[in-house]
């Protein structure tokens, strides 16, 4: 059984393999073969996961080496696998809604003439990912790590032809570099400190305990910081959280698998997978939950303010996912929920991303939600696993996010004292952004008017454009209409996932005993009771609403933006981050290169330059002394010989 | 006689003529100079020859004398064509060598 | 006697030069065919090389050993310990990639005015030149690796000089001012170090009484041949001076950009790719075990000055303009990389500063040769002059990608696990000075995402629009390069096994440890 868990990775390798270098001829299946080697991986993963249930909760670790990687003196890397409870939950999920997305691309990507390629890249994105989540050391980590960072370059620039595309794929494979730095630094230090970077020595099992516990607390926060700076390369958060909103220009299915469901919410899996190590370092812990709440409330304020569909989205990933961090951050009270947020919001957001993408689907390509309203009678199914998606986030009770959520907040008030008071406040003021933000996207999209009507094409200065809108830029206004069925099933299925996993999971707290003997778990001192928290949330959740209601439901919605308030304006351009990067980090790396090269011209190159240049200079001034009179050679020659004579004479006489 | 006072000649004989070759133009008069520091040089290795009581200053001698005629052959043939082609013997005029 | 298979690795290329100027001028093609041959039966010589090689056997292995100027101790001395072989085997591997990727860059201009160009000469002197590596890589004489290293500077001024790219904004006037320059640059700068070394060797003739690479080790290692400090001191920089011009390190760097500029993409290759490594592979044999006292003294410049090249040469990378220099400057900042791993003097940052030089080589002639057919498509090296490439030719910009990401040293491709071991090598021993090389991972992304995003996306300039994809033996050239990319990122272990002894015999030479973790694993 444990030979399975490298045919997980091998099928969408193979898959990657055989799409990319397999040229024209496969156009025609080639997006069959991808989501059929999608699929294989989702159902090898179910077989071990019936496995895994079969054994007992401390028997559930699967592992498998390969062979060994890096033997060096003092040196060792393997590619080996190590599949437990929390890689278990995150290869079903990648692969289970990798492949329901693969299904939709079927759909989605018709048109498109480089569609084999596409699925190329999804099928190297899943294997990508299913290395990160099944690496038993982080070297290899490591190489998923870059691997999923290389899918999302190649998918988000896949219209390479859009410029804006490009650049975005760029910005986003840079700022994950930055993360990755902060990687390789921690396990650089691991080595150092532990010499090893293996999951099992480093971290120990609840048997045995890891080397961790034999390390100075200066290290370990070290190697801790450094890993939550990776993460918040990979999973968005301030201050790395530039990438995410023009990781949108990436076609929608992309954004729903790479952007929402799976590979932003690779940090999560890295700090609670190293969960001895924060555990260790209480000051990074702390760090961890700093991160987590701004970004919580950053992206939700960013997810207010945006008038396009999937960068409204895209905030409230970055937000959800500050949400998880926050959880991870709070130690093991927090680990399960991290997890279990991650996988609801894996379904939901998957969803509402699958329904944007319908919604774009038959509106011609327009993301500007000012130019939707309305859209519920011509796109029903859309309109209602997107709206079980919306219920979903919002945290409406009985639906996945409101178990999920829920169970964060209490955890953020069980940290105790002030912290304990701050942090739950801000996931509170977070729940109720998220239902306002999340409002407004429901009520500009699916209700009032119909504001598409009489709209000429889309303004030459709407963002993105999916290229089938540019053979469809004639059409004088859209038609509306239900997707096909490839894409509507993806939809479906997700909407149960969101409805019903939640309650699923914590049923007798099904989630909590699954993942407990990997991660741990431990109950905090919360100040206020359970129901409290809940009952504050519902509150906030009906504010959230209401006030949404009274801006976008009551009031007809302008075609074009109003001007706003300060915070808006800066909330549209990313609270001003792309500004500061443009200006500190742009500006001034041309600056820095400019001169350089300016330098390495003339200082360098001109000081040898220079040199050969004086010889030439010196060597031209001696050429004068042959000025062709025989007697003036003459007279050097009787000064030299003077001179010999003269030296040789008072050399005697001293 | 102190076979010194011939050095004493050579050494006159020998800045007389180093000072024709600096400051003279006339070519035959600058090599007529040469000539006689050359021959200013033979007069010390005979007299050295002498005062030393062995043979070899007065070989190098002859040696000197038999240099200076294949120079004076050479030399004057040298002067001789010069003041063919340029109607002039003096030794600034023929400044054409340098770069 | 046994077959003298290490001259025969080195004589065969030589051979293989002298016939292939040899062939007439009218049968051009015959010539090439000629060359491939040679450089392939070179190529199975070094084969049969790694076969023989016994890693776990005596340090210096299928040696030959002959008097050769008797006056002065010198001896034709040659044997191969695991980092030469392996650097013997990338040798071998890439020439016959570049002749083929060079198939048609000697021969006889069509357009303008009609020059007559050797085109016999030019895959001679390929030969020549590997001839003159391979032995290089062989020597346990230091006389015998003086001469090589020095007479190699000849064929590669006359590849650099004589052979331009033919691609150039200013016409063939300025063209050829621009390559004579830098191949004056060139030979300049490495006749320079060369003429230094040359002292140094004088120097440690009159010292050691012999040339012998393994008698003096041996002697110093046993103490029997003690040197004065400032002895050691001042032969190790002649030394390394001639290294760090070869390899190059800043500030001795700037004759690489100019040739690699002007120089054809497979000469270009052959320059960075293979001619450089000469010079880093010296410092590891002929500086640490000769002069392992005063290696350990100049360790703190070394480094810092390796630094320099990493964050200098990836930040010149991303202002450039011209793909080629781009490409010379990101190798400037590897071969900081390579001379960091070296001098860093633990286990991780040899093996990886050795593993690096191999994977090194293969990216970079996997990017520059894609680069060349991309240059010699358009006539221009200018970026600026390209975009849009990928939808024209997806094939083409496919591989230049991975060239590419190969350069950024992504996880799953070869350079990353040499750029790793590097880095956690220096950081083992100097954290400070491996976190700020770190940072040159970051820029290395900065440039080569750059590259590939002004040259191969957004819309399709005109004049690129009719651009054929690769053709089949470009495709015969890069494939391969970009196989064994990734199977030595997921498998370098045939690499390491070859490599490891000797870098543990390297590290016993220079009396050196590596640190040892905080905490003790638990048994």
């Amino acid at each position: 059984m444990d030979n399975l868990i490298a045919l997980l990775i091998a099928a969408p390798l193979l898959g990657a393999a055989v799409l990319l270098c397999g040229g024209r001829r496969l156009d025609a299946v080639g997006h069959w073969i991808g989501t059929a080697l999608a699929a294989a991986s989702f159902v090898f993963g179910v077989i071990l996961f019936a496995d895994l249930l079969g054994k007992n909760a401390e028997h559930r670790t699967l592992t498998q080496h390969l062979f060994s990687w890096v033997p060096v003196e003092g040196f060792q890397a393997d590619v080996a696998f190590r599949l437990d409870q929390l890689s278990m939950t995150f290869v079903l999920l990648i692969t289970g809604v990798g492949s329901l997305i693969h299904l939709y691309s079927v759909g989605y990507m018709e048109h498109d003439e480089r569609r084999r390629r596409f699925f190329g890249y999804l099928n190297l994105f899943l294997a990508a990912m299913l290395l990160l989540v099944l690496a038993d050391n982080y070297l290899l980590l490591y190489v998923g790590w870059e691997g999923v960072g290389l899918a999302s370059y190649l998918l988000i620039g896949f219209w390479q032809h859009k410029p804006s595309a490009a650049t975005a794929a760029k910005k986003a494979f840079l700022v994950n570099r930055v993360g990755d730095m902060g990687l390789s630094i921690a396990i650089m230090l691991m080595f150092t400190t532990f010499g090893t970077f293996a999951f099992g020595p480093v971290l120990g099992t609840h048997e045995e305990p890891g080397l961790v516990g034999g390390a100075s607390g200066a290290t370990l926060t070290g190697i801790a910081l450094m890993l939550l700076l990776a993460a918040c390369g990979k999973s968005a958060q301030v201050p790395l959280q530039s990438w995410l909103g023009d990781a949108m220009e990436g076609p929608t299915p992309v954004s729903a698998l790479i952007h929402a469901a799976t590979m932003v919410t690779a940090g999560v899996y890295l700090i609670v997978r190293s969960g001895a190590l924060f555990n260790a370092a209480p000051d990074a812990q702390l760090v961890v939950t700093i991160v987590g709440a701004v970004t919580l409330l950053f992206g939700a304020i960013v997810g207010c303010a945006k008038d396009d569909i999937k960068k409204a989205l895209a905030g409230s990933t970055m937000s959800q996912i500050g949400y998880m961090v926050l959880a991870a951050g709070l130690g093991p009270i927090g680990y399960v929920f991290a997890i279990m947020h991650l996988v609801t919001h894996g379904f939901f957001k998957a969803g509402l991303f699958l329904g944007a993408g319908s919604v774009m689907h038959g509106m011609n390509d327009e993301v500007d939600m000012r130019k939707y309203g309305g859209l519920r009678k011509y796109m029903p199914i859309t309109f209602i696993t997107f709206g079980l998606g919306y219920l979903a986030i919002i945290g409406f009770p009985g639906l996945s996010g409101f178990f999920s959520k829920d169970k964060i907040i209490e955890a953020a008030f069980a940290k105790g004292g002030t912290e304990g008071w701050i942090l739950g406040g801000a996931a509170l003021l977070g729940a109720a952004i998220t239902a306002y933000y999340m409002t407004r996207v429901m009520l500009m999209t699916f209700f009032g008017e119909e504001r598409w009507r009489n709209q000429p094409t889309r303004s030459p200065e709407a963002p993105s454009a999916e290229p089938a809108a540019e053979h469809q830029g004639e059409h004088a206004e859209p038609h509306p209409h239900e997707s096909p069925r490839s894409m509507t099933v993806p939809m479906i299925v997700l909407a149960f996932g969101s409805v019903f996993a939640g309650g699923f999971f914590s049923i007798g707290d099904r989630f909590l005993h699954w993942l407990e003997p990997v991660t741990g778990h431990a109950e905090g001192n919360p100040p206020v009771s359970a129901l409290t928290v809940t009952l504050a949330t519902m509150a906030v959740l009906v504010v959230g609403v209401a006030i949404a209601w009274a801006q976008y439901g009551r009031r007809p919605v302008p075609v074009v933006a109003p001007r706003g308030s300060l915070l808006t304006r800066a909330a549209r351009r990313d609270l001003l981050q792309d500004d500061f990067n443009h200006v500190v980090l742009v500006r001034g790396g041309e600056h820095l290169t400019r001169s350089l090269v300016y330098v390495d011209h003339t200082l360098v190159d001109g000081v040898v330059n220079g040199t050969a240049a004086s010889m030439g200079g010196l060597s031209g001034r001696m050429r004068k002394l042959q000025n062709g009179f025989a007697r003036s050679y003459a007279v050097s020659m009787f000064g030299g010989a003077a001179v010999l004579v003269a030296a040789t004479l008072l050399m005697r006489a001293v | 006689m102190n076979p010194v006072n011939y050095l004493y000649l050579a050494a006159l004989l020998f800045t007389i003529g180093a000072t024709g070759v600096l400051i003279r133009r006339n070519a035959i008069v600058v090599f007529m100079c040469v000539e006689l520091m050359l021959n200013a040089c033979n007069l010390a290795f005979v007299a050295f020859s002498r005062m030393h009581g062995n043979l070899d200053g007065q070989i190098i001698a002859f040696f000197t004398m038999v240099v200076a005629a294949a120079e004076v052959v050479v030399g004057l043939a040298i002067i001789v064509s010069l003041f063919r082609s340029r109607h002039s013997a003096s030794v600034d005029d023929a400044s054409l060598m340098k770069l | 006697m046994s077959f003298p298979l290490l001259t025969a690795t080195a004589a065969l290329p030589a051979l293989g030069a002298v016939a292939t100027a040899a062939v007439p001028a009218a049968r051009r093609t015959a010539a090439k065919w000629l060359a491939l041959l040679v450089s392939l039966a070179t190529l199975v010589l070094a084969a049969i090389v790694v076969v023989r090689f016994d890693p776990d056997g005596d340090r210096y292995q299928l040696t030959e050993s002959h008097a050769w100027i008797k006056d002065f101790g010198v001896r034709y001395e040659l044997g191969v310990d695991g980092i030469a072989v392996a650097l013997l085997a990338l040798t071998a591997l890439l020439i016959p990639f570049i002749i083929l990727a060079g198939w048609h860059d000697a021969d006889p201009l069509e357009t303008g005015n009609k020059r007559w160009r050797p085109t016999q000469g030019f895959f001679a002197l390929i030969l020549a030149v590997e001839a003159m590596v391979i032995i290089s890589f062989e020597a346990t004489d230091v006389f015998v690796f003086y001469i090589f290293f020095e007479a190699m500077l000849i064929p590669m001024y006359f590849l650099i000089g004589g052979f331009g790219d033919r691609a150039h904004a200013h016409g063939e006037e300025t063209a050829s001012t621009q390559r004579s320059y830098a191949a004056v640059k060139f030979l300049l700068y490495n006749l320079v170090g060369g003429l230094i070394m040359l002292a140094a060797v004088i120097g440690l003739y009159v010292v050691a009484g012999n040339f012998s690479l393994q008698e003096i080790a041996e002697a110093r290692a046993n103490g029997s041949l003690d040197m004065a400090t400032n002895t050691e001191r001042w032969l190790f920089l002649g030394f390394f001076f001639a290294f760090a011009v070869k390899a190059p390190l800043w500030p001795l760097h700037t004759w690489l950009p100019n040739a690699m500029q002007e120089a054809t993409a497979p000469v270009a290759v052959l320059i960075t790719a293979v001619v450089d490594k000469v010079g880093t592979f010296a410092m590891l044999r002929f500086c640490l075990q000769l002069f392992p006292e005063a290696s350990k003294w100049a360790t703190p410049v070394i480094l810092v000055l390796a630094l320099i090249s990493i964050i200098y040469g990836a930040l010149l990378a991303v202002g450039q303009r011209d793909i080629k220099r781009l490409v010379a400057y990101a190798s400037i900042s590897h071969f900081g990389f390579i001379i960091l791993g070296i001098f860093a003097m633990t286990s991780q940052g040899q093996s990886g500063a050795t593993l690096y030089m191999v994977n090194h080589g293969i990216s970079t002639a996997a990017l520059m040769l894609v680069a060349g057919f991309l240059i010699s498509r358009r006539g221009s090296r200018l970026i600026a002059d390209y975009g849009g490439v990928q939808k024209v030719a997806p094939v083409l910009a496919g591989t230049f990608l991975i060239g590419g990401l190969a350069t950024l040293s992504l996880p799953g491709l070869a350079p990353f696990v040499s750029e790793f071991l590097v880095l956690v090598g220096t950081f083992a021993r100097y954290p400070l000075v491996g976190i700020i090389a770190t940072f040159g991972i970051v820029l290395a992304a900065l440039y080569t995402l750059i590259l590939y995003q002004r040259t191969m996306t957004g819309p399709v300039k005109p004049e690129v629009s009719a651009m054929p994809d690769l053709r089949a033996r470009e495709l015969v050239v890069v494939a391969p390069l970009i196989v064994l990319l990734i199977f030595l990122g997921v498998y370098p272990k045939p690499v390491t096994d070859i490599v490891n002894p000797a870098v543990k015999q390297t590290m016993s030479d220079v009396h050196k440890k590596d640190p040892q973790p905080e905490v003790e694993a638990a048994k």
